[in-house]
Order: structure tokens, then sequence, then C-alpha cells
């Protein structure tokens, strides 16, 4: 290949980007002016309009409601992320690398968990929780989101890992090193990319979870979803508020994304088989 | 195969540390979702219809009364034709990302944020947004006007169904309404697909692929006999992930059409949640769940059997 | 292998934190009133905090407002409905009054009889026997109205009334008249959203009401009458050519946009309750009169859909004086023209001080008075089963047009869930 036809290459790739980028971005700025208009000026008829003059008393008056239950949320959904990881990482490094009779059975058991349709349980949720003392706190929720993490982070790990070649096994085992010395040195460095992506997929569902939050939380515990959909399900709803409170309440999963994308690494399974 | 099969018999500590990590999971979950899905059974086989609880067993009525309602029939239509679209979507579209991103690329970082970034906004408001912009009358459609098309769609409003056969009450096919839903879905989901395959990109050795170039394979050979062949896992990943939030997608589309005209977007997760706390037809909509979990397994346990056998070693 | 045993134990550890990080988060207060409803909008809210502030400074308890917000309170009624089955029920709840859910409530034994508040309150010449008897069931009183609220209102753009010289239609068939010369200018005659699908309920029922009259409608929505009479066929009727005189967008659309499409002079009309009062004055700035017109949707003078919220005594409560004290607020002069101001609704008390609404208000104040009251299906009008059938039932009807269908629908229903 010529050097002129890679150029020609590397351009078109970053056309194709740049037009995907801003094809993705479209809702995005929807949100956005709608944001900051007043509410008056939100109307159908001139949604792609800029707002004339900037309002930001959408924002303000989105954090003053927001505010207060954000706290809620951080005590929730990072330790409920961690936990989960860190269980799912295990479940996922056992079921994949120590197969036993039944194995599979227990990971399909553990597998069938994320579907079960979370309205349908409210009830017996509730009764279990008010019964262990841990309705209406923040605790009662990071045991629910653990519990119903663990399907989807157990098979994110599980498919990860069985990828990673049995050799890693058996080169611990060959150093002395025994299950829980394998997982330690050799699997759990190799997991980053997997932690990422579990982190990724459980800290967004606990931070926008409504369901769990409304049912089982009352003020002043509750996260800052219900204090969002408040704000968006009234009887007049108030569009440039709803907007601008969406935005707020997406900025710490966005900042997630950014520091967890940052551990894409290239090339780690690469480096670890050679050493 | 053989990767996890040495000592499958003999007693050993490791295998036992195996079973011991498991256990809490399994205790947990034998309580959060297998005690609570044998309520729901139990529930479902009871006429409690209204807010008076009732023990009184009545077999399997629910089922009947529910499979026979319109709404429900146009439910297993509309669920069966968003699942597959929105699988089939988020595929395509988070593979294609992430063989993009993966070119080595400047600023890989900026632009695979923002591919994951609609996940982080509420269904609540991009619910509201993309009502907006797919309203045939307001939206993306006055853009479509200016470039001079003349058949304008009619995005969730449709009420068209292809191609559309008559079975049961309802008419059997692809609702187009849904096809605008499935749009919004996959903007807002296929940033996670783009993010597993991203991280099963990056666990292909480079050597395999180097040994592969040396021998001579093109791009498009190295793609389809190496990279696809490794991503299985990853693809099985997003596929079950995917389909559970699929089964459960709700605030989306309850917040940008909701049931639709005639039903034509609505899903068996809106009709259990209105039978049960609009209607205080509890065992109903138990019901509704039962008849889900059944059919997803049917679909799931063939599909996982398979996939383990075939070794996912690879 | 010393350090894989650590590691096992602290794998060990984390797995024990998951069980004790719970234990440490915090517990919810004891001994305050819980409040719930699904009062969150702007006004809503700041209406019920002035009842809050009222209650916690005349008895000096602590209230914990659980305002749960979602479509028409279906969020809230989830909350609520798990709650009261799982056994933990809030203190005082809102409910419309009605034969909807505050008569299931009664009936699953899960509310206590206020009768003797009423003595005590001395409400029983307050309230206006018509309203009692919509919360009255077996000769018990279950709840105490905060507000009053109209569901059979026309609202019109008085601009595009004035330039075709058109007057608020009074019948069905000055309606079509009226419709006809618009749709020939190129203005949307009836706005209509959908969204909630409640909204075409609504709709319907004072089509309904203006078809058959207030008696045989309460005949119908109490079960004495079959829902297979002439009078439904020929207000679906009504209702399907209604349906060809409003936008075409209308499942897109949220009730409060077909209002602005109103007040921007796209259509013409609306039908909603007079919650639209509220967007029109607030969200848009509209004066009563010259911004924005009003009539009882045409048939229906004389009578008022009434949609009241009320609240009552939950059963199982550990403590009922706080609720009691509450309500004794909720149902005073002092509280409800303290509330009902700022929410944009008026006081169903017969002693009201009119100097304190708005000229909309006053005037649905005097209908209030006089006129027949009735209930709206989706508003407290039927019970929860039936509503929803009606609801899925509408649901196909307001694209399909197929009457007997529809009406074959609605009689199924109130067979499986009786009105009576």
């Amino acid at each position: 290949m010529s050097i002129v036809w890679k150029r020609t290459l590397r351009i078109l790739l970053y056309v194709l980007l740049i037009a995907l980028a801003l094809l993705y971005l479209v809702p995005v700025y929807v949100v956005l002016v709608t944001s900051l208009k007043t509410n008056s000026a939100v109307s159908l008829s001139q949604m792609w309009e800029l707002p004339h003059g900037l309002s930001f008393s959408s924002i303000l008056s989105a954090w003053a409601q927001l505010g207060p239950n954000f706290g809620n949320s951080f005590e929730l959904a990072i330790p409920a992320t961690l936990i989960s990881a860190v269980i799912g990482a295990l479940n996922g490094y056992a079921l994949s690398k120590w197969k036993f009779r039944g194995s599979s059975v227990i990971f399909f058991l553990i597998l069938f968990g994320m579907f079960i349709p979370y309205q349908s349980v409210l009830i017996p949720l509730l009764k279990v929780l008010d019964a262990i003392g841990l309705y209406n706190t923040i605790g009662g929720l990071i045991l629910v989101h653990v519990v119903y993490g663990l399907p989807i982070v157990t098979l994110i790990f599980r498919n990860y890992f069985a990828a990673i070649p049995y050799d890693l096994v058996e080169a611990g085992r060959i150093d002395g090193t025994g299950y829980w010395g394998v997982f330690t040195y050799i699997f759990l460095p190799l997991s980053i990319p997997g932690f990422v992506v579990a982190g990724i997929w459980q800290f967004t569902q606990i931070w926008n979870n409504f369901l769990f939050a409304v049912s089982l939380t009352n003020p002043p515990n509750q996260p800052v979803t219900v204090a969002l959909v408040n704000i968006a399900g009234s009887q007049t709803v108030q569009w440039n508020v709803q907007m601008a409170s969406a935005l707020l309440v997406s900025i710490p999963t966005l900042i997630v994304y950014i520091l967890l994308g940052k551990y894409f690494v290239r090339g780690l399974l690469a480096g670890s088989v050679k050493g | 195969m053989q990767a996890g099969a040495p000592r499958k018999h003999r007693f050993s500590w490791d295998t036992f540390s195996a079973v011991a990590t498991l256990i809490p999971t399994l205790l947990v979950l034998g309580v959060f979702v297998y005690g609570f899905i044998g309520w729901s059974v139990y529930v479902s086989l009871t006429n409690w219809n209204s807010l008076i609880p009732s023990n009184t067993f009545v077999g399997l009525q629910n089922y009947l009364d529910i499979l026979q309602t319109y709404r429900f029939q146009s439910d297993l239509r509309n669920i069966v034709v968003f699942t597959v679209f929105f699988i089939v979507g988020c595929l395509v579209v988070g593979l294609f990302l992430a063989l993009l991103l993966d070119q080595k690329i400047r600023a890989e970082g900026f632009f695979r944020s923002l591919f994951i970034f609609p996940m982080a906004i509420s269904f609540v408001s991009t619910g509201v947004v993309w009502a907006w912009i797919l309203n045939p009358n307001t939206g993306v459609n006055l853009i479509l006007k200016s470039f001079g098309m003349k058949h304008l769609p009619e995005w969730f409003l449709s009420t068209v169904i292809i191609p559309n056969f008559g079975l049961g009450q309802i008419d059997v096919g692809i609702p187009l309404a849904l096809l605008a839903v499935v749009i919004a879905a996959v903007w807002q989901m296929s940033g996670f697909a783009m993010a597993v395959y991203l991280s099963g990109l990056r666990g292909i050795s480079d050597e395999i692929k180097e040994a592969a170039r040396i021998d001579g394979a093109g791009a498009w050979r190295l793609f389809f006999a190496i990279t696809l062949p490794q991503l299985r896992g990853t693809t099985t990943t997003i596929i079950i992930i995917l389909t559970a939030a699929s089964l459960k997608i709700f605030g989306l589309i309850y917040a940008m059409t909701g049931s639709g005209q005639e039903f034509v977007t609505d899903m068996p997760s809106m009709n259990m949640f209105q039978t049960t706390f609009q209607g205080n037809e509890f065992a109903q909509g138990a019901a509704i769940a039962i008849i889900l979990l059944l059919l997803l397994a049917s679909f799931i346990i063939p599909y996982l059997v398979s996939t383990l056998r075939r070794g996912d070693e690879a | 292998m010393k350090r894989s045993r650590i590691i096992a134990a602290g794998a060990a550890a984390l797995i024990a934190l998951t069980a004790t990080v719970p234990a440490l988060a915090a517990t919810a207060p004891k001994g305050e009133l819980q409040i719930f409803s699904w009062w969150t909008g702007v006004s809503s809210s700041k209406a019920l905090q002035s009842l809050i502030n009222i209650y916690e400074h005349e008895y000096h308890a602590k209230v914990i407002n659980e305002a749960v917000a979602g479509g028409a309170g279906s969020n809230a009624k989830a909350v609520l409905a798990s709650r009261m089955e799982a056994g933990n029920p809030p203190g005082t709840f809102q409910v419309h009054g009605g034969n909807g859910s505050l008569l299931s409530w009664v009936q699953a034994n899960d509310m206590v009889p206020l009768n003797s508040l009423y003595k005590q309150e001395g409400w029983y010449k307050v309230f206006p026997k018509s309203l009692l008897n919509l919360i009255t069931f077996k000769g018990k009183i279950y709840g105490v109205p905060v507000d009053m609220q109209r569901g059979n209102v026309l609202w019109y753009n008085p601009q595009i009334f004035h330039k075709y010289h058109l007057t608020a239609p009074k019948t069905f068939a000055e309606f079509f008249h009226d419709a006809a010369i618009l749709k020939k200018h190129g203005i949307t005659p009836l706005a209509l959203a959908n969204h909630g699908n409640w909204e075409a309920t609504l709709l319907y029922c004072d089509v309904l009401l203006g078809t058959v009259g207030p008696e045989k409608y309460e005949d119908l929505m109490t079960g004495k009458m079959s829902w297979n009479t002439p009078g439904v066929k020929s207000a679906a009727a009504t209702f399907t050519k209604m349906m060809s005189y409003t936008n075409s967008d209308f499942s897109a659309l949220h009730w409060s946009q077909a209002d602005q499409m109103v007040a921007q002079g796209k259509a013409a009309m609306n039908v909603m309750g007079d919650w639209a009062q509220g967007y029109f004055t607030t969200d848009l700035h509209l004066k009563p009169g010259s911004g924005f017109g009003w009539a009882p949707t045409p048939q229906t003078k004389g009578s008022f859909a009434a949609v009241t919220d009320v609240f009552g005594l939950p059963a199982k409560l550990k403590d009922n004086t706080p609720t009691l004290n509450f309500l004794k607020v909720l149902g005073s002069e002092k509280g409800q023209d303290t509330f009902n101001p700022l929410k944009g609704t008026f006081s169903p008390r017969l002693d009201a001080n009119p100097a304190k609404y708005d000229a909309y208000s006053r005037q649905a104040m005097q209908s209030y008075k006089k006129d027949k009251l009735v209930l709206i299906i989706g508003q407290g009008g039927a019970n929860p089963g039936f509503t929803n059938a009606f609801s899925n039932a509408m649901e196909i009807f307001v694209t399909n047009h197929n009457i007997p269908n529809f009406v074959s629908a609605i009689q199924s229903a109130a067979q499986s869930n009786p009105l009576s």
C-alpha cells in the first residue's frame, strides 16, 4: 500500500468518526438547548432553535431540587459497584477456570437471575428488606443492587476469563500457588478490562435506577433519580428544568466513563503470556 | 474444552475453594430470585385481582385470561420484534465503533466517552427528546423535508405492520413504529456494546494477528478468520445482557411513546406494571411475569447449552 | 502459600463486608408523619409545603414529605400498593375521591372511618352533601377532601374565536359547525394530547356526559345501567367524529402540549380538566379571559365532573394522632384557603373565601355549589380493574374507531369488574 493511500484511509477514518460523533450528539444537542431555554420558550415547533439569550435559571432550579440527593447516590453507587464487581470477578474465576461437576448448572442458575422482572417482585422485596431491618436505608439499596447485579457481572467475568488460556493456571500451579494465588497474581492483574466493563455497566444501572430507589427508600434517604423523576413527572412538566436535571445527573456517570475508559489498555494479555 | 477439566473427580482444596466462592451468591439469589419467582408463581395461581389479597386457588385461569387479550398478544409480537432489531442493531453498531476506535487513533478517549455517554442520561429525558426528534410534524422530518423528500416517515406514530397477517386477535408482523423506538434504544445502548467489544479486542493477542499477517492474510481475512471468532465469547456476553435489558425496557418507551396507538409500541413490562399497579390485578400481573420468564428460558437455555458445549475457551 | 492464605482471608472478609455494610446505614426516624402524594410539580409541591408548615407549626411535629411523581400518579400508586401490601402504610396518602382506588382501599379494610372527626370538626355542614356522597361508603366517611378540580372544561383561544365570529359551542351541533369553519381556515379545531391515554378517556367521558345527561351517566358509572345502551354508542360516534378534527400526532403529546397549541393559535380548542388553567397562567403567563377562554364541554352545563384529592386514615398505624391532627389542618378553612390558591385549585368548603381565588376559580366555585357532581373514569370515578380495562379499550378505539368492539370491550370490563 502506498503512503498516499494509507493517508487517505486515515483521513477517511477520522471523517467517519467525526460524522458519527455528530450524529450521536443530536439528541444531546436537543437536551442541552432545551435546558437553556425559559419554560415558556420550550415548544415542539422550535425544538431545533438555539435559545434567545442564555437562561441558566433552569439549571439553578434543577440543582436546588437535586442537590440534597446527590450524596445518597454516591453512597449507594460506589460501594454497590465495587462490591458486585469483586464478587462477580471471583465467581467468574471459579466458573471459568475451576469447573467442577455441576458448575455449568450453577452458572445458569446465577445467570437466569438477571431476567427477573423487577416490577413483579416489589412486594416480597419490600417485605424481606423490612424483615431484616434494611427498608428505607441506603444499605438496603446497596444489598439489592449487589444481588441483582451479580448475574451480569458474573457473566462478564466468566466470559472474559474464559478467553484467557488455561496454561496460565498451570503455570501458576507449577510455581506452587493454589486457587487464591492464581487469582491474585495472575488473573486479577489481567482482569482490568473486565472490571472496566463491569464497572461501567453497574455504575450506570445503579446510578440511574429509579424503581428500587423509589420503592425501597423514603426522603431524605432517596437517591438522586427519585428527585429527577419528581421533576420530570409532575402534572405540568417544566421541560427545561427536566432536561437540565437529566444533564446534571448524568455528569458523575460521564466522569466514571472517562476515568474507567483510561484502562482500556492494549495488549495486557500479550505481555503476560510472554512474561 | 479440556481447559477446566483436569481433576474433576478427586477432592481438592482448589475445587472446594471454587465451590465456596459461589455459595454466598447462590444463597442470596436463592432468596431474591428463586424465592421471589416462587412467590410470583403462587400469586399467579390465585384470584388476587383487587386490593383485597386472596388465596383462592384458580389454577391457570389468569394465564388463560391474559393470553386472550389483544394487548398481551401485541406485547408478545412487539417484544420479539424489538429484541431482535435492538440486539442486532447494538451488535453491528457497537462492533463497528469498536473497530474504528481500535485503529490506534488520536483522541480515542474522547470518542469512546462520547459514544457511551447516551447510556448515562436518564431514560426519562432521552425518551422525551426522541419523541420530539421523531415527531413527524416537528422533528427530523423538517430536515428531511428541506432536502426535498416527499414521503416522510410517520416514525413512532405509524400504525403500519409489515407483512401483516392475522393471528389470534392481532396483526402479526413488524410494526414500523417499533423501529423508531429501536433507533432510540440503539442510540442509547450501542455504546455499551462498543465498550465490551473494545475490551474483547484488546484481549486478542497481537502475536496471533501478527502470525496471520505473516502468513499473508489481508485485512478482511484477518477480521473474519481471527478477530471475529476471538470475539465469540464477547458477543455472547453482549447478547445475554442486552436481552435482559430489552425484556425490561420500560423507562425509555414509557417516556417516548407509551403503549402507542393500538399497542404498537407496548411491552410486556408496561402491561405488567399497569395491570398490577393501575388495575390492582396482582395475580394477572404475576402471570405476565411468569410467562415472560418461561419464554425467556425457552430461548436462553438452548442458546447457553450450545455455547457452553461448543467451548468458549477459544 | 502463606500469601495465598492471607488473600483467602481477605476475600472472605470482603464477602462478609457485603453483609455488614448495610448495617452501617441510617435507620428511618420514628414518630414522624409520612405524607404520601404525587404532588411534585412546582405549584402543587409549594401548596403541600404550605399545609405541612401549618401542621408543623400548630402541633410542633415533623413531617416526611413523600411525594412521588409519575404519569397520573402511576409510580406513586405502585409504591403505595407495595407498601400497603407489605404492611407498611404511610401516615396518610393522596387518593381521588370517588369509587376508584378509595373505595378499593375501603373494601380491603385498609381505611379507618372518620365520622367522629367530621362531627368533632363540624365538617358535615361545611362540605356539600353531594361531595360527601362521593367519599361515603355504607354510611361511613373515609377521607377529607382538600381541593376541587373540574374535569369537563372546554378551553379555547379567544383571538381565534373572535376572528371567525364564533362563540364557545354549547351543543355538539355547534361544536361541529365551529370545527368545520376552523378547519377550512387551516386551524386544528380540537387539540388532543393522548400520551398518557387518560386524556382520550377524559374526553370520551365528557362526550358521554353531554350525550346521556348526568342522571343516566351516573347510572352507568354506578353499575345501575348496562353499558350496552344507545347513548354509549352514540357518544362513541360523536367522539369518532371529533377525532377527525384533531391533530394527528396526539399520541405523541403530553396534555400541556395540546394546551400550548391552543395558546399559540395553532389549534382552537382543547378539552381538559381545569389543571390546564394553572398551565395557562403560571407557565404561559396568560390572563384568564383575554389569553384563554373556557366553557363547560358541549351539553354538560349544569354538571360538574369532580376531580378531588382526599386524604384518609390508613388502618394498621401505630399511632393515629399525628394523622388525625394533619387531617384537621387539611380540612380547615385556613388550611384549604392557603393550599388551594397556591395549587391553582379551589377549596371544596362551602365557606371558602372567593376573594382568595382568581376569575376562573371563582366561576368554577359557583358551578360546583349548584351543579350536579359526577365522576370521571381514570380520575377516581371507577374501580381500578374497570379503569385499566377501559383504558386498554380506548388505546385501540382512539385509532381504529370500531364502535361495536369498543362497546363490547367496556361491557365485558364492567362484567368482570362490577361497578356497583
